[in-house]
């Protein structure tokens, strides 16, 4: 595989490092009893303690902490007995307490790692450093008024867990395959909505470009990207202005980026030297966090079951690819509809690959089109089972279970009543169709003889008039073997 | 007028000697008559009158019914504004009741007003209040002085009778030195027996609310009232409060006191050093016995201190920024400005001096030498306190390394008005409780107190010394 981009001069390397910031889905904030609910009215989510009135002091949300710890597991990682939440001090609008209670020395969770899997078959792992619980900052409003600022505090105090990879990232298709892993993982786990739009999960990318081979070159880290197209945007973005710089003999200064969605570029937002003294220190308002080993064993014995788990059971079961089971993993949705669609009818369990192809290519691209989520499919399992039925009994060709699928998805009708109503099904009658065969033949003597003369392709357009007369109901297979039958019968 | 102790005001209000309102009325009375003192921050007649007129149409028991408290005005309290004696909280209006405040107000007190302090309890004199100094009740007529801090508004309300009680939080000696100064009984409880909810933080690790009277039992009373678990503060304990008056007992026979040898410090003036013997030949005639003990690292609290509390500080006070509540500078350009105008115009001298001293401490950098180290000293100044009480019930100490001094002294000269907590300071750190009770006078006249020190939530031990040595002292 190679992962190098061409410079001017050489060949580059990317090293891309993430930062993932997931918002813990918790009814309640990290240190206070208000609701997390996204987009209510302004303020309307504030405690006492989210806007840092005097004396007021946070309380650890414990659902937060097992949420945490099953994203630890998730992340085959390091639970950690002892953590210890630090605050890190600095001054913004939208930071109440002039501080973000985090943690710095001591993570909940510590290494861990994830597999993505490519379309070639071949996976690879990347390494998690470490998982932690923070708070997030209010909102700045900067459009609400041309000469102020406004501030919306019903962000201020929700639970975060930043999730840091090591650099061991090379391409932007790995960096959006590593971070669809993280939310799939995630979303099985229910402990993140894996929301992007709504800014539930958002990624800060480190990258630096080295020659293969050499060391680490310096880095520079786009913030707060909250979508895997602007990712894959950044980077690209990001290493080539690094690449023109160090081919034009300059060097990379460590700093701080903002992406341009508009744009498609990076710019620098500070400068190493700017950077923040964040000045962290044990929150003295908060003892160390302690989860005894029996605590982290009751959550990970509640944890159901992960993506990769999963994928190895449809590998193991069903005989699938390691490409076509991610693909079925990847959300939690997919594995469920394809669970229940192969339950639904015994046969179809020797048909697991028709199945795949049916829910990846064929719903997918119907959901796709009209906009629509999988969770919203108008075609349920037990629906698409019945049409994948009716294709591995021959009651219907593929082709015209494209067509029936299409109905169903509009009309809401099963695939049933559709090849019932509009006399969909196959047709198998030997008789008949020799029949339909010998009026094809009839009616079109010069074909004939060209084919007898050797021109083998015309078979295709012998098929053609007779699936046409046929209404594309003839089966497949006997039309061809009665036709090829007959014409050689001529010869 | 009125005057008494607790203690005896709630047998005479019981006996139906005095109506709540004839004594609220005297309180108030001489509150209005002191007004020269600068007591309180917040004081009004009709507030206090209105909460007279609301026990009066409550028939239930309460246990401190009727009875004047005031409040250090660094808990917040819904009735009356807090300001943290600070410009930067100004008008400020709590829509909260703090912890101890409503447990006060749940067993009926009446508060009579908010008490000066040093702004966010910074300071040892009451003297870096943005509403200006409190004098000392005890002052000559000539020569105003101190009344400590940085609760001398709650002291000097105690001291001066315009109150039964009052609350105080003590971060490294701001409740027992006032005491001290004022002449009257203050005790810090362990940290971590009161909750902190409500109470504008200083130093988060050592801030502890805590009670002055007239004496150890009424201090006995108030305490237990405003003690308590409460869910809210992380660091408040669970642990059963016992009823520490009924359980008040001075027989001391047959315990041990630990006397530190490191609390023999050059200067300490003779008189200091006289009441501390005078303190140790009656515990002994008591039956105590006298144990020589050390706590070597007790020479490194005040610098220990003077790291750890201002870094604390720096944190908690980035709060007031102008954006949410209190004061914001006119003077706004930017956000930047917005920041640097108001809290250079809204804090004062020596908060802008701690502000300043946490910010170095926890700068990178900075921080392994002084933060973290200062974290480790700690640990040993604990564990110094800890193997000592395994061989003494109670140890008693100086409170202070002086009587009240003149309002103007030290003003300038910030590191002799630390040195003002030496004597309290190492018993903060390792979170013990200490009691201050006045023990005999200098030459002046002026009362000066002993500190007794317990072992953790041990409370109990420390008031039944305090007793003890207060009967034999009247």
């Amino acid at each position: 595989m190679n992962n190098l981009i061409k410079g001017e001069k050489h060949d580059w390397e990317m090293v891309i490092g993430l930062e993932i910031h997931a918002q813990v889905k918790s009814n309640s904030k990290l240190f206070s009893s208000s609701s997390t609910k996204f987009g209510s009215l302004p303020n309307s989510q504030v405690s006492l303690v989210d806007a840092a009135m005097p004396g007021m002091l946070p309380v650890i949300n414990k659902y937060c902490v097992e949420q945490a710890v099953k994203t630890g597991v998730g992340l085959n990682a390091k639970i950690n007995n002892y953590s210890v939440f630090d605050r890190k001090n600095y001054f913004y609008a939208d930071l109440p307490q002039g501080y973000q209670i985090s943690q710095y020395k001591y993570p909940i969770v510590g290494e861990g790692k994830v597999t993505i899997d490519f379309k070639d078959g071949t996976s690879k792992d990347i390494r998690i450093v470490r998982l932690h619980l923070e708070q997030d900052a209010g909102k700045s409003l900067h459009d609400q008024n041309p000469s102020k600022t406004y501030v919306d505090l019903n962000r201020s105090g929700v639970a975060l867990m930043e999730i840091v990879s090591e650099p061991d990232i090379r391409t932007p298709d790995e960096a959006g395959m590593y971070i669809s892993k993280i939310r799939s993982i995630l979303m099985y786990l229910d402990t993140c909505d894996g929301n992007m739009q709504e800014g539930s999960l958002r990624a800060d990318v480190n990258i630096s470009v080295r020659k293969p081979g050499d060391e680490y070159g310096t880095r520079c880290e786009i913030k707060n990207l909250n979508s895997i197209k602007f990712i894959k945007q950044a980077i690209n973005y990001e290493a080539k202005r690094q690449i023109e710089i160090l081919e034009s003999g300059g060097s990379i200064e460590q700093n701080t980026m903002l992406f341009n969605t508009s744009t498609g570029k990076t710019r620098p937002m500070r400068n190493k030297e700017e950077a923040h003294d964040y000045r962290y220190f044990p929150d003295p308002d908060l003892l160390p966090l302690e989860i005894s080993k029996e605590e982290i064993g009751k959550i990970k014995s509640s944890i159901p079951g992960l993506p990769d788990e999963l994928k190895n059971k449809f590998i193991e079961t069903y005989k699938l690819s390691n490409y076509d089971a991610s693909v079925l993993t990847a959300e939690k949705q997919t594995s469920d509809y394809f669970n229940e669609t192969i339950n639904s009818d015994s046969e179809l369990k020797n048909h697991a690959k028709i199945v795949v192809n049916w829910i990846t290519s064929e719903l997918f691209s119907l959901l796709n089109k009209n906009n629509q989520d999988l969770n919203k499919s108008p075609v349920s399992p037990e629906n698409l089972g019945q049409l994948i039925k009716l294709i591995s009994t021959n009651e219907i060709s593929g082709k015209i279970a494209k067509d029936v699928l299409e109905d169903m998805f509009s009309s809401g009708k099963t695939a049933r009543q559709i090849v019932d109503e509009k006399g969909l099904q196959q047709v198998t009658d030997q008789g008949e169709i020799a029949k339909v065969i010998d009026e094809v033949i009839a009616e079109n003597p010069k074909m004939v003889e060209q084919y007898l003369a050797g021109k083998d392709k015309l078979l295709g357009f012998f098929v053609g008039q007779a699936m046409k007369l046929t209404k594309g109901k003839a089966n497949p297979k006997m039309l061809n073997d009665i036709l090829k039958q007959k014409l050689n019968k001529k010869n | 007028m009125y005057k008494s102790s607790l203690k005896q005001t709630l047998k005479d209000l019981d006996t139906k000697k005095i109506s709540i309102r004839e004594l609220n009325q005297d309180y108030l009375n001489r509150i209005k008559e002191n007004e020269n003192l600068n007591v309180f921050i917040h004081f009004s007649e009709d507030n206090v009158l209105k909460q007279i007129d609301n026990l009066e149409n409550d028939n239930s028991a309460k246990k401190l019914k009727g009875i004047p408290i005031a409040i250090k005005d660094l808990f917040c309290t819904k009735s009356m504004p807090t300001t943290a004696a600070s410009k930067i909280l100004e008008n400020f209006n709590p829509t909260y009741e703090s912890f101890v405040t409503q447990k006060l107000l749940d067993e009926g007190s009446i508060f009579v007003g908010k008490t000066n302090l040093d702004e966010f309890a910074m300071g040892s004199a009451t003297n870096t209040s943005f509403f200006g100094n409190t004098i000392n009740p005890l002052s000559k007529e000539n020569e105003p002085l101190a009344p400590g801090g940085s609760s001398g508004g709650s002291a000097a309300a105690v001291a001066a009778d315009l109150c039964l009680g009052a609350t105080g939080t003590d971060t490294g000696g701001s409740i027992r030195q006032p005491a001290s100064f004022c002449g009257v009984v203050g005790i810090k409880p362990t940290y971590g027996l009161c909750s902190r909810w409500g109470i504008a933080a200083f130093a988060s690790s050592l801030d502890q609310a805590g009670i002055f009277s007239h004496n150890v039992e009424d201090a006995s009373i108030l305490l237990q009232s405003i003690a308590g678990f409460d869910q809210r503060d992380s660091t408040s304990a669970k642990v059963d409060i016992p009823n520490y008056f009924e359980n008040l007992d001075d027989d001391l026979n047959g315990k041990t006191v630990g006397i530190p040898k490191e609390y023999s410090i050059d200067g300490t003036p003779m008189e200091i050093s006289q009441i501390w013997e005078d303190a140790i030949k009656v515990l002994e005639k008591k039956g105590v016995k006298i144990k020589n003990i050390s706590l070597p690292h007790s020479k490194y609290a005040l610098p220990t201190y003077y790291i750890i509390a201002p870094a604390e500080a720096s944190s908690n006070l980035a709060r007031y920024d102008g954006v949410k509540y209190g004061f914001r500078s006119d003077e706004i350009d930017s956000l930047d400005e917005m920041y640097e105008n108001t809290r250079a115009q809204g804090f004062g001298r020596e908060v802008k001096r701690r502000i300043l001293i946490g910010t170095y401490v926890l700068s990178a950098g900075y921080y392994d030498a002084y933060y973290l180290k200062a974290q480790k000293v700690r640990k040993l100044i604990a564990d110094d306190f800890n193997k000592a009480f395994k061989e003494c019930d109670f140890i008693v100490t100086p409170t202070a390394p002086s009587a009240a001094f003149p309002l103007n002294e030290k003003q300038n000269d910030p590191i002799k008005m630390y040195l003002n907590d030496v004597f309290t300071v190492p018993a903060s750190l390792a979170g013990l409780p200490g009691i201050s009770i006045p023990f005999g006078k200098d030459k002046n006249n002026l009362p000066l107190g002993i500190q007794i020190l317990g072992k953790h939530f041990d409370e109990q031990q420390v008031f039944n010394a305090a007793v003890s040595l207060e009967r034999s002292y009247e």
